[in-house]
């Protein structure tokens, strides 16, 4: 007969085992923190980076509603211009021949174990350089200009 | 936390002409055809436009698929040699009158209705009818339940069987989502053409596509619909699509 | 009548535990073929662009219709008072919860996104009867969980006929539904038909209660439960009634067709030109799913035969996922009538048979359903009192009569009176 007191009692010990077990287990952790590489260019995010830690998802989420359902182009949180200045090469991942999102969105998120779904559509690699000559990608250097004009 | 909505009206009207003048130094063929504004970003869609085609059958080559090779460059929808499964935004039909024998060749894409029939049945609510006309799959939303490509009438919508990966920047497509024609949207934002229409229109002696803003009584497209009637497929279902044809 | 006695199952046999192993492995194989279709992508199952929804949507469908029908007999103790149902209404709930359960699962499974399920739940397009019936299918579970709740605690018996109200309300609504996800198709020529909704009712009744019918002689059988002819009889009775309500309304639906020039074509193509849909449609679901098992059932000979009755309800089954065969995938096959009066070719297939054949991850993913519903009803029946203790007519009949007693001709009169013992 299994009495409650004695499985309370099980319970509370196992608790207590992991409450004092669990920050000296993290004190040794071996997993890297992650490493996020520089951005390929521009010299401040769109967000202070302390923000975009936090939000970026709240932001990009608003975004691409916006966007995708209303039609509005040329957002201040757009995906494309954070592939843009963050993809950067790297000579692991196919042999440093397109810029990815790996060396910096991979880190943080291999570290936190947070799945990305975005890139199962989204492409996240891009040319070594950026080719700038679609229409689309001349309205986000447009805006990449305006914003160095608001920071200066 | 404030979205950017808080643009400087002087900015705005700055990128809303370098985007104007790209649009018009990229592609040529738009003045040409149906000068179509570009919005200003950071402006939403709106429903004083509602974008259409017109497609003259009687101009469409039976062994001509350039419009599908456009569309598919455009968007990056390749195949994978499985015919079933592979996705077919626009495709060529070949039609044979069944008494006469008289042949007739056209494309066939989503015919964005103005009732669609895919937005009714979305249980998410991911297809959808933007303002401007164009109907689309929010792919963030969609499940891939199918019942849309249950429900459209002209089989309109592919589902993406298999893995994808080079996608094309401005078109993100991804396994387990269902998609379709999206007129092109992202080149329509920022004052161009479709690019089934441009491919059409730059063989001399095609031009069997026009696109433009059918509720723009000025428009090349609104002239040319008042010029001789035109059909629409399934007109009796009440869709109201905004692809009109002629020759049919 | 007297008061039911409900017991648990003792559920010790090997017999059980095989059975528990069996169910349990094609339940998990369920999850390996959605993991299988998952990863690789849709194009290694039998659905493409042409047939979109296939050989899973077929037994989903399948189980959910039997679902809401399954709850027939709880609902006609409770809602029309037959005291002789009473003593399965127990099994019946669960039943219907379970049957739910396991279509549900393969649905879900099946989806192009299924870890999308939470915005599925969380993001509704109210015009969309889908989104309604994530409501109706969940809804469904509270209801016939309080339904059940309240006929299985005595103090809450007073209750039962205005939760089994509620639950029969609900599971015509979900019926209706599932018959108006098809019915409310203005595309195909298959569909886009007012009829659908009341036919799926009518099939929900019939394909419920032959598989309450089976499940019930099975459970009996395998714990030594007397099951009485009365009750039986009446059980088999009830399902000739709704496999004839079937036919009648399939036959409505086609004659509707034939009569409108529009869909001779589609007519055409079900009843003679169609092939394996042709063929499904005659056999499986008219021969096998129709006619035999109402022979079956009301001969005389065969209808008191307890094997004969197994077996008619067993083809009500088979000719109930051939009936919505032909419907989801038979109505799928037949082109789209695109450019009425032409001929018409493409690369996308326009104009042409659809082509489809059911693919080994999706047939597993089918039957993991039903494993997954008959594992459900093993485990609850011996974690809770469902089954009532005995059927036998003695106990259940209100009109039984005890057959006269045989009289006893004493052997040897000469002893009679030491002996004093009568028999």
């Amino acid at each position: 007969m299994i009495h409650v007191k004695s499985l309370l009692g099980v319970l509370f010990a196992a608790v207590l085992v992991l409450a004092i077990a669990a920050p000296a287990a993290m004190a040794d952790s071996t997993v890297p923190l992650p490493s996020l590489a520089k951005a390929f260019k521009g010299t401040q995010c769109v967000e202070p980076a302390d923000v975009m830690r936090r939000q970026h998802m709240t932001f990009l989420d608003h975004q691409r509603d916006e966007t995708m359902r209303q039609g509005i182009r040329g957002n201040k949180y757009s995906l494309q211009q954070c592939i843009d200045c963050h993809a950067t090469a790297d000579p692991k991942i196919m042999d440093g021949s397109v810029r990815t999102l790996q060396p910096f969105c991979g880190e943080c998120h291999a570290y936190a174990a947070v799945n990305i779904d975005c890139f199962a559509c989204h492409n996240p690699t891009t040319p070594l350089q950026t080719s700038g000559n679609a229409p689309l990608d001349k309205m986000i250097a447009a805006h990449m200009d305006s914003k160095k004009r608001d920071s200066q | 936390m404030s979205t950017s909505k808080t643009f400087d009206v002087a900015r705005r009207r700055l990128l809303s002409g370098a985007a104007a003048v790209a649009g018009m130094a990229i592609a040529p063929g738009v003045t040409l055809i149906a000068p179509a504004d570009a919005r200003q970003a950071g402006e939403a869609a709106s429903d004083k436009v509602r974008w259409g085609l017109l497609i003259d059958a009687n101009k469409c080559d039976a062994g001509c698929d350039d419009c599908v090779v456009a569309c598919r460059t455009e968007n990056g929808w390749q195949g994978h040699e499985r015919p079933t499964t592979d996705p077919q935004w626009i495709r060529k039909v070949n039609l044979k009158d069944n008494k006469t024998g008289a042949t007739l060749s056209l494309p066939v894409m989503c015919q964005h209705c103005e009732n669609p029939p895919c937005v009714d049945v979305c249980p998410t609510g991911a297809s959808m009818r933007r303002a401007d006309g164009i109907v689309l799959v929010d792919r963030h939303t969609c499940i891939g339940c199918r019942y849309c490509m249950m429900a459209c009438p002209y089989k309109a919508r592919s589902f993406v069987h298999e893995d994808t990966s080079g996608q094309k920047p401005h078109m993100p497509r991804g396994k387990g989502t269902v998609e379709s024609c999206t007129l092109c949207a992202h080149r329509i934002d920022v004052g161009g053409t479709p690019a089934c229409v441009e491919a059409c229109g730059q063989k001399a002696g095609k031009e069997a596509m026009m696109f433009g803003d059918l509720n723009d009584p000025d428009s090349a497209i609104s002239k040319e619909l008042g010029k001789r009637a035109t059909t629409r497929l399934r007109a009796d279902l009440g869709l109201e699509p905004g692809v009109h044809y002629r020759g049919l | 009548m007297k008061p039911v006695l409900f017991t648990q199952i003792e559920g010790n046999s090997g017999a059980y535990w095989s059975l528990l192993g069996w169910l349990s492995a094609f339940a998990a194989a369920g999850f390996g073929a959605m993991w299988y279709m998952e990863h690789n992508g849709h194009w290694v199952t039998g659905m493409n662009n042409q047939v979109v929804w296939g050989t899973p949507h077929v037994f989903a469908v399948f189980l959910i219709v039997a679902a809401s029908g399954a709850l027939n007999v709880a609902s006609i103790s409770s809602v029309f008072g037959r005291t002789m149902y009473k003593p399965l209404a127990r099994l019946s709930t669960l039943l219907a919860l379970a049957l739910l359960a396991g279509g549900l699962m393969v649905l879900l499974l099946d989806l192009g996104r299924p870890d999308r399920l939470i915005v599925a739940m969380t993001k509704y397009n109210f015009k969309s009867i889908f989104a309604w019936n994530i409501f109706l299918y969940t809804g469904f579970f509270v209801v016939v969980g309080i339904y059940m709740w309240m006929m299985m605690e005595r103090r809450m018996n007073r209750y039962t006929k205005m939760a089994g109200i509620a639950a029969f309300i609900w599971r015509l609504a979900l019926t209706t539904g599932t018959g108006s996800i098809f019915g409310f198709l203005v595309a195909r020529q298959a569909y886009d038909a007012a009829i659908m909704a009341p036919m799926f009712i009518i099939m929900s009744f019939s394909f419920g209660l032959a598989f309450f019918l089976l499940v019930l002689m099975v459970s009996c059988n395998g714990t030594s439960r007397p099951l009485g002819d009365a009750t039986l009889a009446k059980l088999k009775n009830l399902l000739g009634v709704f496999v004839a309500a079937v036919l009648y309304f399939v036959t409505v639906q086609h004659l509707t067709n034939l009569y409108a020039a529009e869909h001779h074509a589609v007519e055409a193509f079900i009843l003679r030109d169609g092939g394996i849909y042709t063929a499904v449609f005659w056999i499986g679901q008219i021969a096998i799913g129709g006619l035999a098992p109402l022979a079956l059932l009301y001969h005389p000979s065969t209808g008191k035969d307890r094997s004969m009755i197994a077996l008619a309800a067993g083809m009500v089954i088979v000719g109930g996922l051939a009936q919505i065969y032909v419907i989801i995938i038979g109505g799928q096959a037949f082109p789209l009538s695109i450019f009425p009066g032409y001929e018409v070719s493409s690369s996308f297939f326009d104009g042409v048979v659809a082509s489809y054949s059911p693919s080994l991850p999706e047939i597993v993913l089918g039957l993991s359903g039903i494993a997954t519903t008959l594992l459900i009803v093993a485990v609850a029946l011996r974690a809770l009192p469902f089954l009532p203790a005995s059927l036998a007519d003695a106990d259940v009949d209100p009109h039984y009569v005890a057959p006269p007693e045989p009289e006893v001709i004493e052997e040897d009169a000469s002893e009679g009176d030491e002996a004093g013992e009568v028999a």
